[in-house]
């Protein structure tokens, strides 16, 4: 890693601070049913989430496809810490059980417990798994996610977990206010704010010499273990984090979502985000947000018409119908996969000072956010 | 024990029917991963697609000329699949290659979703093999009894093109290391190929029994068959076709006896109907931590 001179730093900052400007003042100007806050509070709670598995599958090397299960986990979590009292003693959620739970948390407590719970899991589940290569860890986790499904929706743990009937009545996007008043927090802004500062935090880990320690093991992992690197203890940490943050991504779909069921989080989910990260570059920080938000932004909205009969002006009512979008988007995936396999990014980070470099050389038109491809 | 064998025998049998219908699907897991080291995701899909084949096809043509014509069909896919997906990335990491995988899964299931307009469509009725037919007090569909017979055919038939004729010899070899067995002068791909047409041949076999048993077809009702068959294949130790036939019928009994659980063990009631997905992961998470060669797996060391 080498050292960024401190102009970039701050451009960068500068860049960030004027993507939170821009969300707050469109916040306040657009209105709020708007489809592009759809896209952008799904976006950022994917770039969450797509980070989360980056730092495992690309900074560390570990093939994880357990993402789905720790997000359950989150969501849950959070779902039951936040309901209020009142309701789970009224029949309004848990119909069928009477509610075990007899406390409840605020906002922000309920997102470090949804972290907290998804890593308690992760790191129970880590001791076996972690011992397993490549695809056989693959499996596995993809084993852990379903067996986590079940617990989940086991009637037993119905009192707990309300069965697998949906949660809801939970603190949502609209509960949350800003702190010592009344008045209502703008909520894309809020789930900017905190899917920013876990990837800020997750940023700093990769920079850190833990993180170091990461890539040295994802390169080589005699050579890092000759290097006096704790395999174990790395991988293990790795995958804690990684699971926290994916349990806090959880808790933010929870809220974004209103209501939560566990049936929502199948392997398919998992291969979502993984596809993703496949397309953002394996390795990319950056490119995991940016496909995150062109990822949502296809599938929600620009590509709607492919399912509404209209497409780019042209109508036909038999072709465009429910279900082409999904069908062209997963061959425009694949062509991804098979024909640009580094991503957008590869495993470069947005670099400003490329940018600038670029910008002198090539004088282009315009500059792009994708402009940011230097591979 | 001979109670318990009656009062169970519906759920052993249906378990029985199940598990060879798994082992037809997860002989091609496992031929697969033998040659390339590739958890083929696509292939749980491409058993999806057979079951949907039969539905179209059997809506206007006959069944004696259904059957054969979607037999060949899946045959094609499989190929085609393979040629397109993964024979591109042969050079890639092993990685690409199972994200690939993935990438085809998620196009089969959305091509089927856009196809069936997402509704489950039913099953045509195989005329012999819907009859019903009485065992020890216990109706059952023909499929029950003619599955594992079938499938031990099968097995049969397979096991001697694999030792016994050239391009089973040289399955083996690719299996047992690429490289030297390309400087050997085998012709890799046409070896892959070939593995991916027996595969998909059975896939499309088990198809036909799988769904005959379950009477509708969805999108999504390859996945979780899928990935119970790669975790048979796993139990039974990866490459070895034996195996991977033996650990789809215990996953199969096992998990039937478990949907029937309240009968067996006494306690939990129907909530066990939860877990019987989940038996199928703890089996796997055990046998890769216990034995990660699986049953009958030969020793290597870049498994686990």
């Amino acid at each position: 890693m080498k050292k960024k001179s401190k102009l970039e730093l701050w451009i960068a900052f500068g860049a960030i601070a004027l993507i939170y400007i821009a969300v707050a003042v469109l916040e306040q100007t657009v209105d709020a049913n708007h489809i592009i806050f759809t896209v952008l509070k799904k976006g950022a709670i994917y770039s969450l989430v797509a980070v989360s598995m980056n730092l495992l599958n690309g900074f560390t090397g570990l093939f994880s496809l357990g993402q789905a299960g720790f997000m359950l986990i989150g969501a849950y979590t959070y779902s039951i810490f936040t309901m209020p009292v009142e309701v789970k003693m009224t029949e309004q959620v848990y119909k069928y059980y009477a509610s075990a739970i007899h406390f409840d948390t605020g906002i922000f407590i309920g997102l470090v417990c949804a972290g907290l719970a998804a890593a308690l899991f992760a790191a129970l589940i880590g001791l076996p798994v972690l011992r397993l290569k490549s695809d056989y860890l693959a499996i596995a986790t993809i084993g852990f996610a379903e067996i986590i499904r079940a617990i989940f929706q086991w009637d037993v743990l119905g009192p707990v977990t309300n069965g697998a009937n949906v949660m809801r009545e939970y603190l949502d996007l609209t509960d949350v206010k800003i702190p010592f008043t009344d008045i209502p927090f703008p909520p894309t802004l809020y789930v900017f704010l905190a899917a920013g500062v876990c990837i800020a935090l997750i940023v700093l880990l990769i920079n850190s010499s833990y993180g170091r320690a990461f890539k040295a093991i994802r390169d080589d992992e005699i050579a890092a273990e000759a290097m006096g690197i704790n395999l174990f203890k790395h991988k293990e940490m790795s995958f804690i984090i990684s699971s926290f943050f994916a349990g806090v991504s959880g808790a933010l779909l929870a809220m974004y979502q209103y209501t939560v069921q566990a049936a929502q989080f199948k392997s398919a989910m998992t291969y979502e985000i993984l596809l993703i990260v496949v397309i953002g570059g394996i390795g990319s920080v950056s490119g995991s947000c940016i496909a995150s938000f062109l990822y949502i932004a296809a599938s929600e909205w620009w590509l709607r018409g492919l399912d509404m009969g209209k497409f780019l002006g042209i109508e036909s009512a038999s072709l465009f119908r429910s279900g082409f979008r999904r069908f062209v988007f997963s061959i425009i995936i694949m062509l991804i996969v098979l024909f640009f396999s580094k991503g957008l990014m590869g495993d470069k980070e947005i670099s400003f000072g490329g940018l600038i470099r670029r910008f002198n050389r090539n004088k282009p038109a315009k500059t792009a956010k994708g402009g940011g491809i230097d591979a | 024990m001979l109670d318990f064998l009656h009062a169970n025998l519906s759920y052993i049998l249906s378990g029985i029917s199940v598990g060879g219908q798994y082992a037809l699907i997860a002989i091609g897991y496992t031929m697969v991963y033998g040659i390339l080291r590739l958890i083929n995701f696509a292939h749980g899909d491409v058993f999806m697609c057979a079951g949907l084949m039969m539905v179209y096809l059997s809506a206007t043509l006959p069944v004696t000329v259904t059957i054969p014509l979607v037999l060949v069909m899946t045959v094609v896919l499989g190929f085609l699949i393979e040629r397109a997906a993964y024979k591109p990335l042969r050079t890639a990491p092993r990685m690409s290659v199972m994200i690939s995988a993935i990438g085809i899964s998620y196009l089969l299931q959305n091509a089927a979703l856009y196809f069936t307009g997402g509704l489950a469509k039913v099953y045509p009725s195989i005329p012999w093999l819907s009859q019903t037919v009485t065992i020890w007090g216990s109706t059952t569909k023909m499929v029950t009894v003619v599955t594992p017979v079938l499938t031990l055919v099968l097995v049969i038939l397979l096991s001697l093109l694999i030792k016994y004729t050239k391009v089973g010899m040289a399955m083996r070899a690719v299996s047992k290391d690429f490289e030297t067995s390309r400087l050997m002068g085998i012709q890799i791909n046409t070896v892959i190929s070939v593995t991916f047409v027996i595969g998909s041949f059975l896939a499309a076999v088990g198809s036909m029994l799988y769904f005959t048993n379950y009477a509708s077809v969805t999108p999504v009702s390859g996945s979780m068959p899928g990935l119970k068959c790669f975790v048979a294949a796993v139990f039974g130790g990866i490459g070895s076709i034996p195996g991977a036939v033996i650990g789809a019928f215990i996953i199969g009994i096992a998990e039937n006896i478990i949907k029937g659980g309240s009968s067996i063990f006494g306690f939990g009631g129907s909530g066990w109907t939860t877990f019987s997905d989940a038996f199928t992961f703890a089996l796997l998470i055990i046998i890769l931590v216990v034995k990660p060669t699986g049953l009958f797996g030969e020793k290597s060391t870049d498994k686990a």
